[in-house]
Parts: structure tokens; sequence; C-alpha cells
């Protein structure tokens, strides 16, 4: 079965893990959808998400093959349990008429979409949010034109106290 | 103390006495700190026999094989050598000298992105920032290569910080909190295992390359339950190939008898292997009534390719054993009935109602040493008759290029060995085609007085291409010719110091081999054979293990048929 993956890879902020976990999905053939990285908790420590679309089973080969990288500490497969995940696109949109500067600032209030930049022919605003309500506001921008957008990819964290129901985990794996 | 002092120290400290390795630029503060250790260096004559070396060391002993080079091509060149000794999950750590830090990212004279080049290829690799790390990394990098599934590890140190000052202290922490290899087994995991067994009529046991480490426990469990046992041609060595219970090697030109009891069996029982393609063929066909319970220390090799009924990840030293004692009545006489039918079928055979055949001069190997040495091989048709008829009965002693197939691995691989297990006979079984691809460590074996005797099965060709190219691309033969533009390889020999035979018939053959073998001598011998000679069985590739040509395997009541 193919399906849209969200995994949250724990790394040790290490020169090159990037490449390292990054060049892993690249030599199985699978194209990253999206891939965010920052810093975690602890230091020392990076979380990244991952979405990316396969066959399960080639997903679950990935998901070990990251598991053995000396410098992944953890993978979790969010698909099928509960987590939330957000977005933030910053999205440039051009102002004609002083009737589109009205229109677009409802629209954006009603998302929710704040304002960051003013200028006589356009607005940049900032939105987060789940992937729906980003593709929901550029649907409603499209007409006025979108100048640039600039989204950040999915970040995600499980829903349960300690996301310690890796998937791939060796232990677990098998028990 | 300066960088490089601090990676010889800290090489010594992790048991080290032997590299192998080639300077340059890059390294040489390392070189100019060798020139005062205990520790002994191998000059090779190209990067990547030096690699090969030192996997063979590993393969041959036990203890990491540890290889130097420096930056740009002397690194670039030690890539395939990486990639076979990751493939075939060989404990090896690279050290590398690079450009100065300040350099680096600069397009330097030899410079090359090290550490990116070898990222894939290596189980883990470093790049040294600090001189402080140095401790800290060497012990990790043999941790990591000799740990859970082996794998080579390469450590790359700008000459900045070879050349760095540090107060000297070794004490330093291992901190990998990624990296747990799961040794012992899981309870109920292995109890799943032995009711898939004991319900099994038909079982058999594939033991792979991971099973070198736990020869005596395959033997154990072999003797204790009377499973019948196929050596992949990585496994060679870990179970005695003359045992009864011995099917032989599987696969694309494995055994006939081997190869129909994957197809009729109802289980087999996985033992550190990893089911690459060339031992399933077409995975649909492969196997088809089996429950499959693998053993593997690494889960990723876990419904791979095979999907596992009963998974079990763990070091078979731990698994095994307790296995085994589980499997108390297992009854499958009327299975050994019909593999042992087919065994009495299909031995061993080849005509030799032509020109001497690479066969028999293998054949004659074995005779020689009663299969009482080192076997290391070239890649090509030699390869497969060699795993067929000269398959050693040791772990340990059968050193071969598996996963990545490399052409030019067996002779510096033989010196690896040799080096390795000082006093020992080391065969390498070579064809005309690969052996030139690392020939040059003919001076290697020369200055080393090494008792390697390379025999060079010369057909003439790249056989193996050759024979795809007879049976599948309608005998177009598209630039597979050697014989035209072959060196005279007894000259060749003795230019390079060693003893140097060419040998054109089956009786200066069967007169020759023990001869030289005698002598404990470096030598090459060069057996010119019949050109147009193919391994069978063949399983074409992507086809099932079911659609096996048996070709010459066929009986048939003639005269000439040796079996």
């Amino acid at each position: 079965m193919t399906h849209r993956h969200v995994l949250s890879v724990t790394v040790r902020d290490q020169p090159g893990v990037l490449v390292r976990v990054a060049g892993l999905f690249a030599r199985r053939g699978f194209n990253i959808e999206s891939l965010s990285v920052a810093q975690s908790e602890q230091s020392g420590i990076s979380r990244t998400t991952f979405v990316v679309t396969g066959e399960d089973s080639r997903i679950e080969q990935v998901e070990k093959q990251l598991q053995k990288l000396i410098d992944v500490i953890k993978v979790v497969d969010h698909t099928g349990s509960a987590f939330v995940d957000r977005e933030l696109m910053l999205i440039k949109v051009a102002v004609r008429t002083p009737d589109d500067r009205v229109e677009i600032r409802q629209i954006a209030q009603d998302f929710r979409a704040r304002i960051v930049d003013v200028d006589r022919s356009a607005l940049i605003f900032e939105l987060t949010g789940d992937e729906g309500k980003m593709n929901a506001f550029i649907e409603q921008m499209r007409s006025f034109g979108i100048l640039e957008l600039m989204r950040t990819g999915r970040v995600a964290l499980s829903r349960s106290a300690s996301d310690m129901k890796t998937k791939s985990n060796h232990r677990s794996k098998v028990a | 103390m300066k960088g490089s002092e601090v990676v010889l120290k800290a090489l010594e400290m992790q048991g080290v006495d032997l590299v192998f390795g080639h300077p340059g630029g890059a390294i040489m503060p390392i070189y100019d700190a060798l020139y005062d250790s205990d520790i002994k260096h191998v000059l090779v004559r190209h990067e990547q026999a030096g690699a090969h070396m030192a996997d063979a060391y590993y393969r041959a002993s036990g203890r990491v094989g540890v290889v130097f080079a420096t930056s740009g091509p002397g690194a670039t060149n030690l890539v395939t050598g990486l990639a076979t000794a990751h493939m075939d999950s060989s404990a090896v750590v690279a050290i590398t000298g690079n450009v100065p830090s300040s350099l680096i990212g600069t397009d330097a004279f030899q410079e090359a992105d090290v550490y990116g080049i070898t990222l894939p290829v290596t189980k883990h690799n470093y790049l040294v920032k600090n001189v402080e790390d140095i401790p800290r990394i060497i012990a990790e990098a043999f941790h990591i290569a000799a740990s859970g599934r082996p794998g080579p590890v390469l450590v790359d140190i700008p000459k900045d910080v070879q050349l760095a000052d540090v107060e000297g202290t070794f004490e330093h922490r291992i901190d990998l909190p990624g990296y747990k290899p799961t040794l012992v087994g899981h309870g109920g995991q292995i109890k799943r295992a032995a009711e898939a067994i004991l319900a099994a009529k038909r079982p058999i046991m594939m033991v792979g390359g991971g099973a070198q480490v736990a020869s005596t426990d395959v033997m154990a469990f072999a003797e204790s339950t009377g499973i019948p046992v196929i050596t992949t041609l990585m496994g060679i060595g870990a179970y005695p190939a003359g045992a009864p219970q011995a099917l032989g090697m599987p696969g694309m030109h494995g055994t006939v008898t081997a190869n129909r009891a994957i197809t009729h069996c109802d289980l087999i029982l996985g033992a550190g292997l990893r089911f690459d393609d060339r031992v399933t063929g077409k995975i649909s066909r492969f196997a088809p009534k089996a429950t499959i319970v693998h053993i593997d220390i690494d889960p990723a090799e876990i419904s791979k390719l095979v999907k596992a009924h009963v998974p079990v990840v763990g070091d078979l030293r731990d698994v095994l054993p307790r296995l085994k004692s589980m499997l108390a009545g297992l009854d499958i006489h009327e299975w050994w009935q019909q593999l042992n039918e087919w065994k009495e079928k299909y031995p061993e055979r080849y005509k030799t109602d032509k020109p001497l055949v690479s066969q028999e001069v293998i054949e004659m190997f074995r005779q020689a040493t009663s299969g009482d040495c080192i076997v290391t091989t070239e890649v090509g048709q030699h390869q497969k008759f060699a795993a067929r008829l000269f398959p050693t009965s040791k772990p340990r002693t059968w050193i071969t290029s598996g996963g990545l197939g490399t052409m030019g691995f067996g002779l510096p691989a033989a010196i690896g060995a040799a080096l390795a297990r000082p006093g020992e006979q080391v065969v390498c079984i070579a064809g005309d085609g690969s052996v030139q691809m690392n020939i040059q460590e003919l001076a290697t074996i020369f200055k080393h007085q090494l008792p390697i005797v390379i025999a060079i099965a010369n057909n003439g060709m790249l056989g193996m291409v050759r024979q795809w190219q007879e049976l599948f691309n309608a005998k177009r033969y598209s630039e597979v010719y050697l014989a035209d533009s072959n060196p005279d390889f007894a000259k060749l020999a003795e230019a390079y110091g060693l003893d140097g035979y060419n040998v054109f018939d089956r009786e200066q053959a069967a007169k020759l081999i023990p001869e030289v073998l005698r002598k404990g001598r470096p030598a090459v011998m060069n057996f010119v054979v019949y050109e147009s000679e193919k391994v069978f069985p063949m399983i074409p590739a992507g086809a099932g293990v079911d659609e096996m040509i048996i070709g010459d395997q066929e009986p048939e009541e003639v005269e000439g048929v040796k079996s």
C-alpha cells in the first residue's frame, strides 16, 4: 500500500548528518516532499521531520536503514498514530486596487494570517497551520496574484507524553 | 605530542600492530610518526589493493584491518575497497590525510570531499576537526567497525590536525547514543522459531557470511538437529563443505541439490545472510512453500527482500544455542531420502573431453592442499568453480568478494590473509582478466616473501561475460577477448621476483601443482584453459530458482564425464 508518511528523525547534531539522512532517501528512490530540521529540547540533538510518499514496506525498510545510521538516535513514523503537525508559510500577494487590498485583508483575517510587511503593491502574510489550511489560503490568493511564497514544510510531534513508540526501534520491532 | 603521534598511539591502544598503506603529502605527519613507531607498515602499490588487504586481514583473522592513504586520489582509490568491505560486512578502519583545514573547500591540490564520497560506502565516517577528538574518534571507529554487523569506518584527518600539539590524555568516553546493536535474541521470537521448525517436515538451514563468527554454533546446531545446511558464497567455511549434511551453495551458480531443496523445502532457517538476488533469483519463485525464519544481527536485513515469517534479531552465537535446546524430536528422515537422491544424481561433474579446463585445475589444488589452506578468489567463472570445487572447511579461510563482486580483490586479499595468518598456505584462484586489475601487488608479495600461489585460470577471455553473451546475447562476443594482448604471466611473475609457470596441459598441471605448493615460495601459475567452458548449473538473471539450467551437471553415461 502506498501512503504518505510523516517521519520524525532525531539525530545527533553533527556536521553532515543531514546529508546522511537525506542521502538514504535518495538512494532508495524516495522523493522528499518536505523536510525541516532544527535543534530539539536537548542540546546537541536535532529533530527533523520528513514527509515522504511510498510503499509501506519500502518506507519501513528506509526507517530501518535510517535507524542503522550511527548519528540517528530515533525514528518515529507518525503514520497511523496520533500526532500534531504544523507548517509556517510566508506569502507575498499582489495588491492591484484598493478593493483588492480590502478583500485580501478580509480573507487573511478569516485564516488568521498575520500581515508582516506592507507595500504599495504587495502584502506579505505569515500563516501557520496544517497543510490543508495552507493550500486553501493559497487557492484564495491565487486570483489576486501570488508574487512569491515560501513554506517551511511540516514539523510534527506525537501526541503521547513521550514518543517512545518508535516504530523501527530494533527491540520493539520484533517483540 | 602531535596529532599524528596521538593517532598511532590510539591505534596501538586498539592492539594494532600492522597497517597497510601508501604515503602522500597530506598524510606525511602520520608517516613521520610511523618512522618511530612499533607498528609494522606494508607499503602497497595502489591504495585500492591496500583496502582489500585490510579487508582480507579482518576476514582471515577477526582483527580489524587498517589502511592509510593520503588525500584526494589516495583516498578516492580506497573507495572500491571500502565498498567491497561494506557489502561483505568486513571490519576495516581507513585513515586518510586531508589538506589543511584552512584549505578544505577551496579545491586545493589533492583535495577531494572524501567524507562525502565515502559516506554511502562506509558503516560510518568522520572528519576530525580538533586534535583532542582523535583518541575518542579512533576508539569509536574500531568499536563501530567490529561490533554488531561489522563494516568499514573512515577517519579523515586534515594535515593541520595531524600537526597540532596536544597535551596528551587518552581518556575518552565512547559516546554513541544512536548505536546499540541487538546481540541477545528475543526469547519469544526464538520460541516461535522453534515451534515453526518443529512443525516442519522439510527444513533447510542457510548460512551466510554472518555465520563465519559462529561456526562452532552452526556445526553444533546442525549436528544436534540433523537439518541440512546450505552455505552461501559468503558462508563457505562456516560449515564444513564435505560434511554429510552439507548441500553446497545456493543460487545462480549453486548446486542442483541446494536449489532443488530451496524450491521444495517447507522451512528455511536463514542465519547470518541477507537473501541477496544472486541467492534468491526471482523472489516470487523463491522457496514458495517455505516458512522463513530469519536470524540476523541487522534488523534492516529482515524482510528486506524475502519476507520473514519469524524474524529473530541477534547474534548467532546467542540465538543458535538457545534455539537448538528447544528442538528435540525433529524427524526429517524422509526429507533426507529425497535430498540424498538428488545429491547422488547430481554430484559435481564436468567434462574433460577437451583441453585443460578450469575445474580440474581447481580440483587439483584442493587435492594437493587437502583443502587445508586459505583460498582467496578474484571475480568471475573461476570464482564460482572454486566455490563449488574448492570450498574450505574452516571459518575465515574462504575469502571472496561476494556482494560487490570486485575484480582485483583476490590478489591483494591473498596478501592480507597471508599477513594475518603467517605460515599458512594461501592460494589465490584468479582469472586472466581480474588478476590484472591489481597485478602490481606482486611487488608486495615479493617484498614480504609471502607463501602465496596465484593460480590463473587463463581462458584468454572475460569468461563470465563471455558465458552470458553466449547464452543470452546470441554469441555476440563484445569486448571479452584478452588472449591477443595478455602478458606472458610466467615472465611477468619473474620480473617481479616470483616464480612463474605457464602450464598448458593436464599432465603438466598434475605434476607441477604439488611441486610448487611444496616449495612454499611465492609463485604465479598460469594455466591455459579451454576458452568456452561455462559455469553450470546457472539460473539466468531474473529467473526463478526452479528455472535452473543444469547444463553439464546433467548426468549422462558417456566417456569423458568425470563425476
